[in-house]
């Protein structure tokens, strides 16, 4: 790690180390007695561990000009790693709440181990601990192979991974002591968002000054989908957290906005996110793996021209369909449900595009696990646009919402599309990344890809049951003409559900690990022939023929 | 129109100012006009604000991820109006820095929760839902009543909510600490500042039954006594509710 880093790199990260160390310092002086001087803490001890770590690689030789003949994936290895401890911690953490909604009882007489709590460790955990990592991780790999060049120093990819982190830390432990802005998905602190901002335009310029120095005439298509993902989270992120702290010594901070517009900014974050981050990253990543897993090129440019823009445009209007019937004005109720109904266009544009590509390759698909995740992710990505749109209509989402349809919907979203390419992907690179012939046992990803769809199909299909039922219960009258049923025996309605939903995440949970233990068990293994992939370079002349691109 | 692309996706700082412009459009379009359209929030000139202690209730709320199971906006469809109340206006949640109107119901709605059921059926609500609600799913918050509530800082709180808006005076401010105590403590000098400063129609009890200690439990049983309270706009015909 270090090894790698040049002598100017070695000192300006001691520098930062440093930096951060004396931030962390101040926090943790400024907030005692409040969760600001224990998260104070965190970053000085990150920041001196960072400056121990640098230290005692300091005076280890530098590397060499020929590096530059080389892409640098060790951040990329990194990011993988982590992502795969992020997603069983959050995975966990979302089946042990599960079991909590089946048996209320399964917790501790403490504050942090209460539903409430946990929820948000779940959804970071998994969206932005899992999801992020593997989308920082991919990015990288892909940005340096569709450019054929290598990322433009050695410092500010590792400084994106581990400040990003640095972020999750801070928000998960956050949720655990009551650190929250209450703003789903955006729930970090004031201190925490400023770093998050830091860290990304970080990483922006990583793209750019990669993509100044690229060696193709034209930007990949992955990496469209890639800079979108950066720019306009980075914009919902600036906007959806404009907060007043209660002062420099406080982790609470107050949202400028209030009420009605309040809501509608969330919900444009919220919705956003799930378009920018969950849907735009992964759809970068899907369009460099799957042609590549397949080996064949993707069906239409032409189509991945009209979704990108499609989703880019349309999916900024559709927030507000999280809004129907409240106080929020209904012209704009009307404009997030139209635009959330014209978005099936390019989501299936996006998808039929995927599954199209696979075509010529579908005897790969029925035995090779790997390209299955990916291929069953395409699958899930369409059904689940679809059910997007079709639940922002505003008579079905009178049922749907505050139901765990909802949930179920979600799910569909992050189990089905999200974590499924992931896997996909994470198989097919660490043989890449580590230079394997393979990954250690084809086997565990075919038990991996099983339990993950069954999890999947378990789970989605419960909600869906409860959050119909619910939802038809609250609105059923008897003959009377009064309600039919009380609150409470719509809550003992959903309990058959609840177990199964949390059987499915267990499944789940479970394929995760089989994951976790076999991509570890292909680190260790390095009794593999070492494949050197020698055209895997920048400059492919110099080492024979050029490896094949999925734009080619 | 494919041509054009072809161009494009050769600039990097085209993709970049394309993505730029067209994912600026949606935003710009529904959330700008929220803030100038005066018909957007109605009138309720005698809205009162949040006391220090509701405040500290309502971040407790926060703090335990309250909102991630209860909603706060009761919609304008028949069966929530009678099974909660009548459906929720803009104009309550108008000091809701951030707004509480949640995504999800694995419990009822709280947006008309103030005064439907008494203190005492809280504080042993909130120490053991499955006292009162055997089949409840709800966790339990029995340290709430165990931890003493921190109020040194309210007027911090107070001046930071002044900043993005609430109409919070001087003297509620300096009076933030004395007025948290006071609320929970009837019968004290104290309490004589709370109707003076918010209103002779504030809640002035001990909320947790036990008036001599200032704990959490006061705080968020106040919240939730003085939800939907603190307008009756949502009560008056929809015409003299218009602004």
């Amino acid at each position: 790690m270090i090894a790698q880093l040049t002598k100017y790199e070695r000192q300006l990260a001691l520098f930062i180390l440093l930096a951060l160390s004396l931030c962390g310092f101040a926090m943790a002086v400024a907030g005692r007695g409040d969760p600001l001087g224990v998260h104070g803490a965190i970053v000085l001890l990150a920041g001196i561990a960072g400056a121990f770590g640098v230290i005692s690689g300091y005076y280890a030789p530098e590397p060499g000009e020929d590096r530059l003949d080389r892409y640098f994936d060790d951040p990329s290895r990194m990011g993988i790693i982590l992502a795969m401890i992020w997603v069983a911690a959050g995975l966990f953490v979302g089946d042990w709440i599960a079991w909590q909604l089946v048996n209320p009882d399964l917790t501790f007489d403490a504050a942090w181990s209460s539903f409430g709590r946990l929820r948000p460790v779940h959804t970071s955990g998994v969206i932005f601990g899992f999801g992020g990592n593997a989308l920082i991780a991919t990015s990288f790999y892909v940005l340096q192979r569709t450019s054929r060049a290598r990322l433009p120093d050695q410092l500010s990819p590792w400084f994106v991974l581990l400040g990003y982190n640095l972020f999750c830390v801070l928000a998960a432990t956050g949720y655990l002591m009551g650190v929250t802005q209450s703003k789903e998905y955006a729930e970090p602190e004031w201190y925490a968002d400023i770093w998050l901002v830091i860290v990304w335009v970080t990483y922006f310029i990583i793209y750019l000054r990669t993509l100044a120095r690229r060696k193709e005439p034209h930007i990949y298509v992955s990496n469209w989908y890639y800079m979108a993902f950066i720019l306009v989270v980075a914009m919902l992120h600036i906007v959806n957290n404009l907060a007043i702290p209660v002062s420099l010594g406080h982790a609470k901070s107050y949202s400028a906005f209030s009420g009605v517009q309040d809501a509608m900014t969330q919900w444009w974050y919220g919705h956003n996110a799930v378009a920018f981050f969950l849907t735009s990253g992964f759809l970068g990543m899907m369009y460099y793996y799957l042609p590549v897993r397949a080996g064949r090129p993707i069906f239409s440019y032409r189509l991945s021209i009209i979704s990108f823009w499609g989703i880019t445009f349309m999916y900024m209007w559709a927030g507000s369909h999280h809004l129907h019937y409240t106080a929020l004005p209904q012209w704009v109720q009307t404009l997030g449900m139209t635009f959330s109904i014209m978005l099936l266009v390019p989501s299936w544009a996006s998808a039929g595009n995927a599954l199209l590509t696979l075509n010529g390759a579908w005897h790969k698909v029925r035995d090779d696990a790997t390209l299955r995740f990916m291929m069953v992710a395409a699958v899930f990505y369409g059904l689940s646009t679809f059910e997007g749109s079709f639940m922002a209509i505003r008579s079905v989402n009178s049922l749907s919402h505050y139901t765990d349809w909802t949930i179920g919907h979600v799910h569909a979203g992050a189990l089905g599309w999200v974590a499924m390419i992931t896997f996909g992907a994470i198989y097919a690179s660490v043989p890449w990344l580590w230079k394997r012939e393979r990954m250690y046992s084809g086997r565990l990803v075919e038990v991996h890809f099983w339990l993950a769809l069954s999890g999947t199909v378990i789970y989605v299909f419960a909600m869906w049951n409860s959050g119909i039922i619910q939802g038809l219960m609250w609105r059923t009258y008897n003959e009377s003409g009064t309600l039919a049923y009380s609150f409470v025996e719509t809550v003992v309605a959903m309990h058959p559900y609840y177990v199964a939903r949390a059987i499915g995440g267990l499944l789940f949970l479970i394929g995760a690990l089989v994951g976790c233990y076999n991509i570890w068990m292909t680190i260790r293994t390095a009794d593999q022939p070492a494949d050197e992939r020698a055209a895997d370079r920048p400059s492919p002349a110099i080492a024979g023929a050029p490896a094949l691109q999925p734009g080619e | 129109m494919f041509n054009l692309h072809y161009q494009l996706e050769r600039k990097t700082i085209g993709l970049v100012l394309g993505i730029i412009v067209v994912a600026s459009i949606g935003g710009a379009v529904e959330i700008a006009p929220l803030f100038t359209i005066h018909q957007t929030v109605e009138d309720a000139p005698e809205m009162r604000v949040y006391t220090p202690l509701e405040i500290a209730g309502r971040n407790i709320y926060i703090r335990e991820g309250c909102y991630a199971c209860h909603s706060q906006m009761i919609r304008t469809l028949r069966d929530e109006v009678e099974r909660y109340g009548p459906y929720s206006l803009a104009v309550e949640s108008k000091y809701d820095h951030p707004m509480l109107w949640g995504s999800k119901r694995t419990g009822p709605d709280l947006a008309r929760l103030g005064n439907k059921y008494s203190d005492e059926w809280h504080v042993r609500h909130l120490n053991n839902p499955r006292d009162l609600v055997p089949e409840s799913v709800m966790p339990h918050y029995s340290w709430l009543g165990r931890t003493e509530l921190r109020s040194d800082d309210l007027g911090s709180h107070l001046a930071a909510l002044r900043k993005v808006g609430v109409p919070y005076t001087d003297e509620m401010i300096a009076n933030a600490k004395a007025d948290a105590y006071g609320q929970a403590a009837p019968d004290t000098p104290y309490a004589e500042g709370v109707a003076k400063r918010y209103g002779a129609a504030t809640n002035v009890r001990a909320f947790d039954g036990n008036p001599g200690v200032l704990t959490e439990l006061d705080a968020l049983v106040a919240y939730l006594q003085i939800l939907g309270k603190l307008t009756d706009a949502a009560h008056k015909p929809v015409a003299a509710a218009g602004g």
